[in-house]
């Protein structure tokens, strides 16, 4: 497994166990005493679930299965992955502050953290579907094999 | 394949149309209030997909093809992959049986199963992370 | 990569980017409202990314990675698949521009179950390449 996906996949684990407590967190709410703020959590939760578990997942498995692109582009590559990981994962974190701060105190310049999260999280979507667009390709010798017969 | 994730990968697709079938009835609840009001069809509907779904195939997948642990123990500890799927399962059966609790109007006893649900469903994350985590590696 | 999960694939990668574009609109609105209006896309924005990015590339990769029979055709029937890639991406649009211009929930209802027809599908065709060595 090359380093990329590794840091996709254990950063998605961490995201998994997180998310899932504070799912429970807010479960517990009806029933105990809980932080008021929690309440603004909700996004929050589905977002670590959605983006920094399922995604991040997939994004670090297509990175190790997928055919290489052709002609190969190593360098591009790692930076257009290293550039996912990192804006993804700094978008993310923006947001689990900000989201509840903007909830707490409404109208606060913590709303520009959301805003600074948008462009965090879609400039690394971005990255990720240039990095991968042309490795989701079939291999020459398959689509030859596809020619022939056709 | 091995047996945990042919249960693993059936299970999700079993799921998937379970996601379909409650988007359906949150839809038509929502266009037609069939529905009691306490019953959240919209949260089991996120979680059926997100858990049941497309979690649990990626449990399964990752068991299936993820690099071996070990010759002794290729995909380390079999007891505690059952384990995630009985607590994966089970955590998110709970979820469902908490709305149905709350359409007979036990708001308490819907509160409880819910939080139980969300425990085991986070000890199944968790146990998950645990078994795998030494799968992910290099060479 | 078989030729169907290349176009499933990269269906949910455009997917991706159109999911979170407008989730993109929608959070930075959340944090400084410039446009009220942006919120109607909040429905499209789960529907896109849950049903066109996230079922549609595990549709795609499953169909490409599963195991495959010894004797030909190595996928086994694969009607069931692409009437799975036409029915769901029908069927995200027909959730999606009722939920977007506010047309009765009847469109929502046919939608769903449109992308409903669609797992079964699928799950017609990859069920019996959910196998052991022995299978």
């Amino acid at each position: 497994m090359p380093p990329l996906t590794r840091w996709f996949i254990r950063i998605a684990f961490l995201y998994l166990v997180v998310g899932l407590l504070l799912g429970l967190l807010l479960a517990l709410r009806p029933i105990l005493p809980l932080p008021p703020f929690l309440t603004g959590t909700i996004p929050v939760y589905f977002h670590l679930f959605l983006v920094g578990w399922l995604t991040q997942l997939i994004f670090g498995t297509v990175f190790w299965l997928f055919p290489p692109a052709d002609p190969p582009r190593p360098e591009l590559e790692a930076r257009l992955g290293w550039s996912a990981l990192l804006l993804l994962n700094a978008g993310l974190l923006f947001r689990v502050v900000g989201e509840p701060a903007v909830a707490l105190r409404p109208g606060s310049p913590w709303g520009w953290l959301l805003v600074i999260s948008a462009i965090c999280q879609w400039v690394g979507g971005l990255a990720y579907v240039i990095l991968v667009w042309p490795r989701a390709r079939e291999r020459a010798r398959a689509k030859g094999r596809r020619e022939e017969a056709a | 394949m091995p047996p945990l994730s042919r249960w693993f990968i059936k299970s999700s697709f079993v799921y998937l149309v379970a996601t379909f079938v409650s988007g359906v009835l949150a839809v038509v609840d929502a266009a037609w209030d069939v529905i009691p009001g306490a019953v959240q069809v919209t949260p089991v509907y996120y979680h059926l997909f997100m858990l049941g779904w497309v979690s649990q195939l990626i449990f399964g997948v990752g068991n299936w093809m993820f690099p071996v642990y070990s010759r002794e123990a290729p995909r380390r500890s079999e007891r505690l992959g059952w384990a995630v799927y009985g607590l994966l399962n089970g955590g998110l059966e709970l979820l469902v049986l908490a709305e149905v609790v709350r359409a007979f109007a036990a708001e308490q006893a819907g509160h409880w199963l819910q939080a139980v649900g969300a425990l085991l469903l986070w000890l199944a994350g968790t146990a998950f992370v645990a078994n795998t985590w030494g799968r992910i590696r290099g060479k | 990569m078989p030729a169907l999960s290349v176009w499933f694939v990269r269906t949910a990668l455009f997917y991706l980017l159109l999911g979170f574009t407008f989730g993109g609109l929608l959070l930075s609105n959340k944090g400084v409202p410039y446009a009220p209006a942006l919120w109607r896309l909040r429905s499209l924005h789960i529907e896109i990314l849950m049903v066109g990015w996230f079922i549609q590339f595990a549709m795609g990769v499953a169909f490409w990675i599963f195991p495959r029979w010894w004797h030909e055709p190595r996928r086994g029937d694969e009607r069931g698949a692409y009437l799975a890639y036409g029915l769901l991406n029908l069927g995200i649009w027909a959730v999606a521009l009722p939920l977007l211009f506010d047309w009765s929930g009847v469109f929502v209802t046919i939608g769903r179950v449109v992308e409903a027809a669609a797992a079964l599908a699928f799950a017609t065709h990859i069920w019996p390449r959910t196998v052991g060595r022995e299978g």
